[in-house]
């Protein structure tokens, strides 16, 4: 388990305040101006050495991409955008940051800009984090008010403006190019690439888009040291990580923990364990509603991190951990998530738009077996036409979670296909 | 991310001639234009029709939308492709208390079922209906973000967190009485902290109910 002295999030649940006495106290913005002097060249490779990847779900290297941007200035402006448009189903952890570390968000945020040459960044939470921007918009206030950012941050020479932005409503602008759309005014409807952000973002002008938690942690990366963040957990698989723990546990709750450790562990030393016990597992979706789902059998065994799930064909995502005991309509809570994502699709790709309604109809009759046997087959082809065939990821976002259910729970739809036949029999 | 009260629906039948801001939420207005470039003023429109809601009833009549755009030199057509693509923006009048409830996967996990039937227990509406008081509209929504404290409702501003039927008739009965009920958990725990007790940062000072109320000013 990882030691409370190795944890970054230490306000995560708000016993102390948010604001930037208390935030200082935590250590935060300590070393600041020392950081900015060191360069920006100091900054990105401190970043990449770390090995940081990024926490909103694609899980791309952090420094990497800050490399992509232009690395001398044509005189215009250049963006840091932070993505707070949490909204993955299974995924609260961007919120427990805004509202109890916001200063780690705004530290992060300086350190990020100045390391990819930005004049300007705006922070996009969704709308209904209502109390969540407010507190955040304040940390931002509080930190112009004693010249930490503004015109020549920290006293180091350097003017950074820092802006926070409200969504209202739409989990696809959780995409990065249908978040700079929406920023800029418009329906969010993700944007064709290339050309990538760092190309032409915001505005058509280069623009780096990174998740909160991703920020959040740069500035205690840079203050203990790029050897100390990859110390922790596998290689290429390293660092701390929030967990959100939802569904059948316990004490469902957002923890902070080592990359790599075994779900079981996480679930048992911080969720109070399943409801039931171990053996009343069913399933878990271990990171977000759109990575597959995992039987109990591989519960067992699997280690939280990219490789680790990655080698299950799931994935880590955001680390929204969804656990379902034995009580749980597995086809139902599945046909629920076709749902969610038939209600998002913003409608501008035919397969994610007509697809992803076709397949949520489905699933539907699926929770009742209404159905064909061969239909499930039909179902898994179907997503397989959607999967890849979309400008961004809500199409395989999609198709996944129905991808994992056949592939895991193939029986129980045939079971509830012969029942239904049975009962229509008689 | 919400499902609005008038999924559907282009624009309510009784719409108002005109609309324009207060001087109150023309200078918020004005405040948040000032973030984006002059010639991007368009970036503004969401927190824009978020004000002009808020000013109005909690929904956007067309007038609002117009207004909005000319502000912004805007074409209408495009505020209009906003206001309906963002389910936040409720285009026809809702209830004073708008309940939303998450029904997404790990709030349904957690009974966002009972949840909604307790709404319906209560004031006798199901989603997406008003009560003919004008009191309540009830709405499903997806995810609200806070799944570890499931099953959730957002009223207002505000979340309210662990609910389950009891306490979700609880609340409405609050509001019904003009009472405005204490947001967050309704178990009474920390945040996000399991309900035993943190597991992690425990050598840390002991808790303060005082933060959690805190504004977040600084301390």
């Amino acid at each position: 388990m990882l030691r409370d002295e190795d944890r970054i999030f230490t306000n995560l649940y708000g016993f102390e305040s948010p604001g930037l006495k208390a935030a200082q106290g935590r250590g935060d913005w300590v070393g600041a101006k020392e950081f900015l002097l060191k360069g920006r060249d100091w900054v990105v490779a401190e970043i990449k050495d770390s090995a940081l990847r990024g926490r909103g779900g694609a899980g791309f290297s952090t420094g990497l991409k800050w490399s992509f941007m232009p690395k001398k200035s044509d005189g215009g402006p250049v963006y840091l955008v932070v993505n707070a448009d949490e909204g993955e189903p299974g995924t609260c952890k961007d919120r427990d940051i805004l509202r109890h570390d916001p200063h780690k968000l705004v530290e992060g945020i300086l350190y990020a800009s100045f390391a990819i040459g930005a004049t300007a960044a705006y922070v996009y939470v969704r709308g209904e984090f209502i109390r969540e921007i407010q507190r955040l918009q304040i940390a931002v206030d509080e930190a112009y008010a004693a010249g930490l950012i503004g015109k020549n941050a920290c006293g180091a020479g350097y003017d950074l403006d820092v802006y926070v932005h409200t969504g209202a409503g739409a989990y696809i602008c959780g995409e990065e190019t249908a978040l700079i759309e929406s920023l800029e005014g418009k329906k969010g409807q993700p944007r064709s690439k290339p050309p990538f952000p760092a190309q032409a973002g915001l505005y058509s002008r280069p623009t780096t888009v990174n998740n909160v938690e991703t920020i959040a942690v740069v500035p205690t990366i840079l203050r203990r040291g790029a050897a100390w963040f990859s110390g922790i957990g596998r290689p290429k698989n390293v660092g701390t990580k929030l967990f959100c723990i939802s569904g059948h546990v316990n004490n469902p709750c957002n923890v902070e923990e080592a990359m790599g450790i075994p779900l079981r562990e996480l679930i048992e030393k911080h969720a109070g364990g399943v409801r039931g016990g171990w053996d009343n597992l069913l399933a878990v979706i271990p990171g977000g509603s759109s990575t597959p789902v995992i039987p109990r059998s591989v519960c067992d065994t699997v280690v939280m991190d990219y490789d680790g799930l990655s080698e299950v064909k799931t994935a880590l995502g955001t680390a929204g951990v969804i656990v379902m005991d034995k009580s749980t309509d597995i086809v139902r809570a599945i046909a629920r998530l076709a749902r969610f994502y038939a209600h998002e699709s913003c409608g501008q790709c035919t397969p994610c738009r007509e697809g992803t309604p076709w397949m949520a109809r489905m699933m539907d009759r699926m929770v009742e077996g209404k159905a064909r046997v061969e239909e499930i087959d039909l179902l898994f082809d179907i997503s397989k036409q959607i999967e890849g065939r979309t400008i961004c990821a809500l199409g395989d976002a999609a198709a996944w979670p129905i991808q994992g259910l056949i592939r895991h729970f193939r029986p129980e739809l045939e079971r509830r296909i012969a029942a239904a036949r049975q009962s229509a029999a008689a | 991310m919400s499902a609005s009260a008038s999924d559907g629906a282009v624009v309510a039948v009784h719409q108002p001639d005109s609309f324009a801001f207060s001087a109150e939420y023309a200078a918020a207005a004005e405040q948040i234009e000032g973030r984006y470039p002059p010639e991007k003023r368009a970036s503004a429109v969401i927190p824009l029709l978020h004000l002009a809601q808020r000013q109005h009833a909690n929904w956007l009549p067309k007038a609002a939308m117009d207004y909005v755009a000319d502000r912004l030199g805007m074409a209408r057509i495009r505020v209009y492709e906003v206001a309906t693509f963002y389910t936040m923006f409720n285009k026809e009048p809702v209830g004073k208390h708008l309940i939303q409830v998450c029904t997404t996967t790990p709030c349904w996990l957690r009974g966002s079922d009972e949840v909604l039937g307790a709404c319906k227990r209560r004031l006798g509406i199901g989603p997406g209906e008003t009560t003919p008081d004008g009191q309540f509209t009830v709405v499903e929504v997806e995810c609200a973000g806070a799944c570890v404290n499931a099953p959730v409702v957002a009223i207002g501003d505000d979340y309210y967190e662990d609910l389950d039927g009891p306490a979700m008739v609880a609340l409405l009965d609050q509001l019904a009485r003009g009472e405005s009920p204490t947001p967050g958990s309704q178990t009474g725990r920390r945040g996000s902290c399991p309900a035993t007790g943190p597991t992690t940062l425990t050598n840390q000072p002991l808790p303060s109910a005082a933060a959690d109320l805190a504004t977040g000013a600084d301390d």
